[in-house]
């Protein structure tokens, strides 16, 4: 087989299998949503007021351990709302040491944090300077450089994991309303939620898409013929959705839309929420004694 | 039957960028009235429901909802909007152009809502419509996850939740599988034993024989061709040849392929 067919292939199944994923996923984070779990059980309100408090705690403590015991709580938290470890460990450690190792990086070496020398992996004869660069004659990883790295690593990760955890135990709806009931802009809301309710449909007609050139791609086809029809169907896509978007407004006139967005809600306040309030205040008081403990 | 719910007089429009819509039209609708509009596609029936919806207006001619203009100006007056808006419901043809939000249950509490109803009472309508069309079960779904037929009666759900007295039905039974066509038709004819005035835009003569007091056919040049009591004008194969509803076309009987217009009123020739 040549590399045409094998590259035609390969674009033809990877964007399915990337669409069919994107739906797949929505589905799974929502089928974890309506577990029966300890968070899913939970007035959403107060879930995103903890949540946030988790946050901000996690994002001022400046200790490695206190926000490893912040992290400890959230993998407990997630293993008691019923969400399968490894799903989602690999749902944010995949992608941490991607975007934050990146830019955590270059901070272990001495010439951004200078300290006490680890390891050396260069040496220069003299101090390099390369117009506003200055290298010292040795680069090395130092103590202070790497903690550091860790600090930041574990807070972006117990940061996302957090975030993760709140939205695979919350439907979306809920999330949305829960944030109007807390006063969040309405209008924001209600185009995150119609953001999310189309998505789907799109993604659906993409996959059509990609289906119907699957099913009468006979013989080799050039990258160039694929960019073009590519670009013809994004094209078409954006044609459709604006479309849609004028009949999906006239809809909002005809039921009656005047520019002011209102939400239906039947969350219950009730001791668990309570407790879980309670609990999540104790948490933050003690996050702030062992902080003052340094 | 008593007052006029519509009066359309001398109505043109044309599409942004210069295309033919709606030629001349003329036509009234009176309270408790079922009125069809027939026509193929793009003989302008849909656009008509946007016109007397007042989505769109219309580049010549008037057109007056309840005894007043509908005009952009009129709809600007937020007290004549909203009474305007309430009294009248629009079913559109593509379900996944009225069902804008996350969830079955938001849906159809969405026009309670905006016209100010307090929640509890909205809540209360929002679960009545649901049950009425017995889809309490689909409340906490989104709609990517519901089948055609399911939107169609979400969409009518979020209609009834606000209890309209004029429905404007778009496509109605448009790709739905005949049991829930079926289920549809009887909706509408419910509606119509409520005293509720139905205005539909279907290219189903059957359909229209079934739920409408009177057909109005548009022509392929935008314009009305016939009106009349739909069991007799959708009598006239010549009209509806003309109008491209029905056909000439060739079909299979048990040992039998012949070709003649669609609607079976003669005696089949033996061969």
């Amino acid at each position: 087989m040549c590399r045409k067919t094998l590259w035609r292939t390969n674009f033809i199944d990877r964007t399915l299998a990337g669409l069919t994923e994107a739906i797949k996923q929505a589905v799974f984070a929502e089928r974890y949503a309506r577990l029966p779990g300890l968070l899913q059980g939970l007035d959403p309100r107060g879930k995103i007021v903890t949540f946030l408090a988790l946050l901000i705690a996690t994002a001022l403590s400046r200790q490695l351990g206190v926000i490893a015991v912040i992290y400890l709580l959230t993998v407990i938290l997630a293993m008691a709302s019923r969400i399968p470890l490894m799903f989602f460990l690999k749902r944010v450690w995949l992608f941490i040491p991607l975007f934050t190792g990146a830019i955590a990086l270059p901070a272990i070496f001495n010439f951004i944090t200078p300290g006490q020398p680890l390891v050396t992996i260069m040496t220069f004869a003299v101090p390099v300077n390369w117009g506003p660069v200055h290298l010292p004659a040795a680069i090395t990883i130092t103590a202070q450089g790497l903690r550091g790295a860790e600090i930041f690593i574990l807070r972006v990760g117990t940061s996302v994991s957090l975030s993760v955890l709140l939205i695979l135990t919350t439907e979306w709806a809920k999330l949305l309303r829960a944030l109007a009931a807390l006063h969040f802009p309405r209008t924001a809301i209600l185009i995150f939620g119609m953001t999310y309710r189309y998505i789907f449909l799109f993604i659906k007609v993409a996959e059509e898409m990609f289906l119907a050139r699957r099913s009468r791609a006979v013989g080799r086809t050039n990258v160039r013929e694929q960019q073009n029809w590519l670009s013809y169907r994004l094209g078409f896509l954006l044609n459709r959705s604006t479309k849609l978007s004028n009949e999906v407004y006239l809809a909002m006139l005809s039921r009656g839309w005047n520019g002011q967005a209102y939400f239906l809600d039947d969350f219950r306040f009730r001791w668990p929420d309570a407790a879980w309030i309670a609990f999540t205040i104790a948490f933050c008081g003690g996050i702030i004694i062992l902080e003052k403990m340094k | 039957m008593s007052g006029t719910i519509f009066k359309v007089n001398d109505l043109s429009y044309t599409y942004p960028g210069g295309l033919a819509g709606l030629h001349d039209i003329n036509f009234s609708v009176s309270r408790g009235e079922n009125i069809a509009f027939l026509g193929v596609n793009g003989s302008g029936k849909s656009t008509l429901l946007k016109l007397i919806d007042g989505l769109y207006f219309p580049n010549k001619g008037t057109i007056a909802a309840f005894g007043e203009p509908l005009t952009e100006q009129q709809l600007r007056d937020e007290e004549f909007a909203f009474a305007f808006r309430r009294r009248v419901g629009f079913l559109f043809q593509d379900p996944d152009s009225q069902l804008f939000l996350p969830t079955v249950w938001q849906e159809v509490a969405f026009s309670p809502l905006q016209m100010g109803l307090a929640k509890e009472e909205a809540a209360e309508k929002t679960n009545a419509a649901l049950k009425a069309l017995g889809i309490e079960k689909l409340k906490d779904r989104i709609p990517y996850q519901l089948s055609e037929g399911e939107k169609k009666k979400v969409a009518l759900a979020s209609l009834l939740a606000l209890d309209p007295e004029v429905w404007l039905l778009d496509e109605p039974t448009a790709n739905l599988d005949p049991r829930t066509q079926d289920w549809v038709i009887e909706f509408i004819l419910s509606l119509a034993e409520k005293g509720k005035t139905l205005v539909v835009a279907i290219h189903e003569l059957e359909v229209a024989k079934v739920i409408a007091h009177r057909a109005y056919i548009l022509g392929e040049d935008h314009s009305l061709a016939a009106q009349g009591d739909p069991r007799e004008i959708l009598q006239d194969e010549e009209l509806l040849l003309r109008v491209n509803l029905m056909h000439r076309r060739r079909h299979c009987h048990p040992g039998l392929t012949h070709r003649h217009p669609y609607q079976h009123s003669h005696q089949h020739p033996r061969k």
